[in-house]
């Protein structure tokens, strides 16, 4: 018995030890990660992001070079502080605020002592560098806009925050990222790939060597180049003639569906969101919420579309026989389309067809067709998808599928949305009638708009607009190459055609004219209220305008409109056709016409409500950012009718 | 010709296992010292060839020398540890060293071969019965009196070590209460640390009157059982006062990582962590040689020295774990085994010794670096840096190798 107790004793604690060692070994595998976090440090090599050309390759956006200030708080030694302050820019009391968190971060590690200086801020601070201990610099790139316009478009890059992070793991926190706009949609071809070190440290978090030999190490991998379908002077012109106003214009070609431009107002100078500004800017432009200048209009803005919908509503009536290009109605000043009801319409001769229904844009004539589309089947809700179909067809009430990360649906109702308006039925076609002219449920955003028309110019297909014209050594995604046909047939298209042509010859555009371009077009207008101290008063009209150009070989198809711009063929007329001269002819012939819009100024109307100054406070004035006042729909109700 | 004859009754196998232990420890200082500056590998390696004449100089020495001299090695190395006191060298707050040069000797790790040899030589008198309580005394005082002078210095490690004596004189007939007395108390102790007195007293009670009426009618004795619960009671609530008021704060710290009642990686449990982090990234097959993260940045704090296995269980893995384990046990078994078939009860005894000495280094420093032992200083036999250790284990082990060497020349 007692030669036994040590031997036993011996196995006993050796089992012990083994049953340990086997349960942080190979059971608990927390220790693996965390002896990773401890040893070995990453580093990563940041590839230069690609440019951004556009569709004619002329350079939008590039890199530039911005350098960190970093600094070891225990490395530092005799530093002239009044010169080393100087040279930076900075107080005395920074300089110590800042070393002093550095200290707390950690007295061995370096900390970002001062960040994104350009290389102007940076040039004079070189010189002397060496004079600093304890301090030294880090490269990085930042974006390098040559244009000052486009910044809807192109986005921007930031730090990527924590969700991001979670969600994706190519993230670490610290790195940049594309947001809004093509750098956003386009991130992962303009990024690139960063190459990957792994860096083995000691308990100090010192580097001590590389890991492995660089076994696991990668080489970063270039961002490509992109060229936009943009046309950068169209854009500008476009954002020009937009001073002063609020509003978006989307250009679309349209055998390609490429986007020409998309522009919204006010917007700003992207530069203005880079480097050390960043930040105060951003959020200057962020809650400037009245004049919302980070709100992409010709992208979200959902408004009802008023007239242009009635090629729409013409186009369906063709295609479901219920009229055809000899159909008359008969109109004095509207249409009593129900017992104490009434639709009002325009002064213009009271026999009314397709074609001059078209150009005087007659509210009775669509009314009355939308009519008859609807009591052709024997149950509306019927009636209502048929519609519905066909205008789903042209990809509105939907989002459209383009490359931009922002979007709105739109609205095209069909018998589900009247089944939840009035749950106890009882609606009828004059019930709804309105969608005829473009009002009630029907809301459109100016994209889609723009390619409705680019559709009709088409005449009965599109290709779902896009951003993208060609990225470096890779396709573009192939859906940008499908076309949709719609369910209208073309024989139908020609006469409304014609009809969108006489609005330049004899109707609502005739002033507009451009010698020499056949142009087919549409005025809108959309009355919109807000509440303004409590009570809701009728705003000025949106102007809206809708067009595409040569009528009979389309390379444009545009879509304007302005908030609070009045009448369809005051500002949103004149804009949409200079914008169509610019861009087929690239010069304007109608100077005083070009003088007149760029010195329409909306603010009187937008400061009717009041307003705030506070995006005016940034430094580098974005153009149009002073535009103020307050709030207001955008969106007209149900029961607003056209006027024109 | 009496060289051919030790050669041949030498124990190989221990041999064996003394270099395999010996290589491997040197190969895992290599890689650990690859993260400081200081070149330990180097030191070690030439520590590692000088023990090359040690052995032979042992082995040359005539068997019945280590017994004859047993008292006056004995002698010498209290008054080595004594000397301490006036001429030693304090490293790390440790008054343990002595220096000559550059060159640091620790007394501490020569002086379990004298006490071991001491013991044999004491027990190994055939008039001795450790029956008798005096006998009993002087035994203890043998291994108590290093352990007096090991104490203060302060190195409660080693002294630690001298415990296990109590398992030897066990084995050559001390009473059963005196190992089952040292089980209760360790027990009871680490018991009043994790729970609150009153429920160890209860315990306490349960378990007294439970071994009180399954003992036999005539055994029973109400009085000593009564006086067994007060001395257990005492005791418990003694624990949890000198807990609190005699021991210091880096003393609680450490038992209060071990039972987990205080988190503080980045302080007081920052070695125990680290190690345990070092040793869980080894999965079933390690790093690989070289290749441990831990090891190269130099993450555990005395790597090379008492955390060298963690060195091992970070690059070699569980298999390499086993590895050495089943090295050590393997050793301590064929210790076990051949002090067994001693013929003299002299080297029986310190064959026995040996075996334990190495057994508790081994326990306590892995226990240690797994995180299930407190932190205390105790080396790992032939593995860890350091020439007083690596040669005192090398005296210990091969005089013993020695003694069995000479059996046949014994009548």
């Amino acid at each position: 018995m007692r030669k036994i107790l040590l031997p036993s004793l011996i196995i006993v604690a050796a089992s012990l030890l083994l049953i340990r060692i086997f349960y942080l070994q190979v059971i608990n595998d927390t220790f693996k990660l965390k002896s990773e976090n401890n040893a070995i440090k990453i580093k990563y090599d940041y590839p230069e992001r690609g440019y951004i050309f556009d569709r004619y390759g002329k350079l939008l956006v590039s890199n530039q070079a911005s350098y960190d200030i970093m600094v070891i708080p225990r490395e530092l030694k005799n530093i002239d502080t009044l010169e080393f302050c100087q040279l930076l820019n900075i107080t005395k009391e920074d300089y110590i605020e800042k070393i002093a968190k550095a200290k707390v971060y950690s007295p061995r590690l370096p900390s970002v002592f001062l960040a994104q200086l350009n290389k102007s801020e940076f040039a004079a601070f070189q010189e002397k560098i060496r004079k600093f201990e304890g301090f030294y610099f880090q490269k990085r790139s930042l974006r390098d806009y040559e244009v000052d316009f486009g910044a809807n478009i192109f986005g921007g890059i930031t730090e990527v925050n924590e969700k991001t992070i979670e969600k994706n793991s190519y993230y670490k926190s610290g790195d940049l990222i594309g947001v809004q706009g093509v750098e956003q949609s386009y991130e992962e071809i303009l990024r690139g790939i960063k190459g990957v070190k792994y860096i083995q440290k000691d308990k100090y978090n010192r580097e001590i060597g590389s890991y492995k030999n660089g076994k696991y190490d990668t080489i970063a991998v270039q961002g490509e180049d992109i060229n936009l379908t943009l046309d950068a002077d169209l854009q500008r012109y476009g954002e020009q003639l937009m001073i002063n106003k609020r509003g978006g214009i989307v250009a679309i070609e349209p055998k390609t569906g490429e986007i020409l431009s998309l522009i919204t107002a006010p917007s700003y100078d992207p530069s203005i969101l880079v480097g050390r500004q960043r930040s105060k800017n951003y959020t200057l432009l962020y809650y400037d919420s009245i004049a919302k200048p980070l709100y992409d209009r010709g992208l979200l803005a959902e408004y009802p579309p008023g007239s242009p919908f009635k090629i729409l509503t013409g186009l369906i009536g063709l295609q479901e026989g219920v009229i055809n290009e000899q159909t008359t109605y008969t109109c004095y000043n509207g249409f009593s389309y129900a017992r104490g009801r009434f639709m009002k319409c325009h002064a213009h001769a009271p026999s009314q067809q397709l074609h001059n229904g078209i150009y005087n844009s007659c509210n009775t004539y669509f009314a009355q067709t939308y009519m008859r589309i609807i009591s052709k089947y024997v149950k509306p809700s019927y009636a209502v998808d048929v519609w519905s179909n066909h205008l789903k067809s042209f990809g509105l009430g939907q989002f459209m599928g383009y490359d931009l990360p922002t979007g709105k649906r739109g609205n095209i109702p069909d018998s589900k949305t009247y089944k939840r308006i009035y749950p106890n039925g009882g609606w009828r076609g004059t019930t709804i009638v309105s969608n005829s002219i473009g009002q009630g449920e029907v809301l459109m955003t100016p994209i889609q708009l723009a390619s409705m028309m680019a559709t009709v110019a088409n005449e009965g297909y599109y290709y779902t607009p896009h951003m993208i014209k060609k990225i470096k050594g890779e396709q573009i995604d192939p859906k940008f190459k499908v076309k949709h046909q719609t369910t209208i047939d073309k024989k139908h298209f020609k006469p409304l055609i014609s009809g969108l042509f006489d609005v330049y010859n004899v109707g609502t555009a005739r002033s507009l004219r451009v010698e020499g371009i056949d142009i087919a077009g549409k005025t809108g207008t959309a009355e919109n209220f807000a509440k303004i101290g409590g009570k809701r008063v009728q705003l000025k009209d949106h102007s809206i305008f809708v067009a595409f150009a040569p009528k009979d070989n389309p390379k444009i198809a545009i879509a304007v409109l302005v908030e609070n711009g009045g009448f369809g063929a005051t500002i949103a007329g004149p804009i949409a056709s200079l914008m169509i001269e610019k861009y087929l002819r690239k010069k304007i012939t109608r100077i005083d016409l070009e003088t007149r819009i760029l010195n329409i100024s909306l603010r009187d109307e937008y400061a009717k409500m009041g307003g705030m100054k506070a995006a005016e406070a940034i430094e580098t004035t974005p153009k149009d950012i002073s535009i103020k006042n307050n709030e207001f729909s955008n969106f007209t109700r149900k029961d607003t009718t056209t006027q024109n | 010709m009496k060289n051919q004859s030790i050669k041949k009754n030498l124990d190989w196998t221990c041999i064996l296992i003394y270099s395999a232990l010996v290589i491997m420890g040197w190969l895992n200082i290599y890689s650990s010292s690859l993260s400081s500056i200081d070149e330990t590998y180097q030191k070690q390696l030439i520590f590692i060839l000088l023990t090359i004449p040690l052995i032979f100089i042992i082995l040359a020495i005539d068997g019945k020398f280590y017994e004859k001299y047993a008292s006056i090695i004995f002698i010498g190395s209290l008054i080595t540890l004594a000397g301490l006191f006036l001429f030693g060298k304090t490293i790390a707050g440790q008054r343990c060293w002595y220096a000559i040069g550059s060159f640091t000797i620790q007394p501490s790790e020569f002086a379990k071969a004298a006490t071991s040899l001491a013991l044999a030589k004491f027990l190994s008198d055939s008039q001795i019965n450790l029956k008798e309580t005096n006998r009993q005394i002087q035994a203890l005082a043998i291994v108590f009196l290093p352990v007096l002078l090991i104490l203060p210095q302060p190195d409660p490690g080693s002294a630690l070590i001298y415990s296990i004596f109590i398992i030897v004189l066990y084995r050559e007939g001390l009473p059963a209460w005196y190992v089952w007395t040292g089980f209760s108390t360790i027990t009871l102790f680490v018991l009043s640390l994790v729970l609150e007195p009153q429920y160890v007293i209860l315990i306490a009670l349960i378990t007294l009157l439970l071994v009180h009426f399954k003992s036999r009618l005539g055994d029973r004795n109400i009085v000593l059982s009564s006086i067994l619960f007060v001395l257990i009671s005492g005791f418990v609530l003694s624990v949890n006062y000198v807990f609190e008021n005699v021991f210091k704060q880096h003393h609680r710290d450490r038992f209060n990582i071990l039972l987990g009642k205080t988190v503080d990686l980045k302080g007081v449990g920052y070695n125990t962590n680290q190690s345990e982090i070092a040793i869980g990234s080894g999965g079933w097959l390690g790093r690989g040689f070289l290749e441990g993260t831990q090891t190269k940045g130099g993450f555990v704090p005395e790597q090379h020295t008492d955390y060298i296995f963690t060195t091992v269980g970070e690059e070699w893995g569980f298999a390499g774990s086993i590895v050495v384990i089943g090295l050590f046990v393997s050793l301590f078994l064929r210790v076990i085994y051949l002090a067994e078939r001693q013929k003299t009860k002299f080297s029986r005894v310190y064959g026995y010794c040996v075996a334990g000495i190495l057994f508790t280094h081994f326990f306590v420093n892995i226990a240690m670096v797994v995180g299930i032992f407190p932190t205390i200083g105790v080396p790992l036999p032939f593995f860890s840096y350091g020439g007083s250790g690596l040669w005192g284990f090398t005296i210990l082990l091969f005089i013993f190798l020695k003694m069995d060497a000479n059996k046949v020349n014994e009548w």
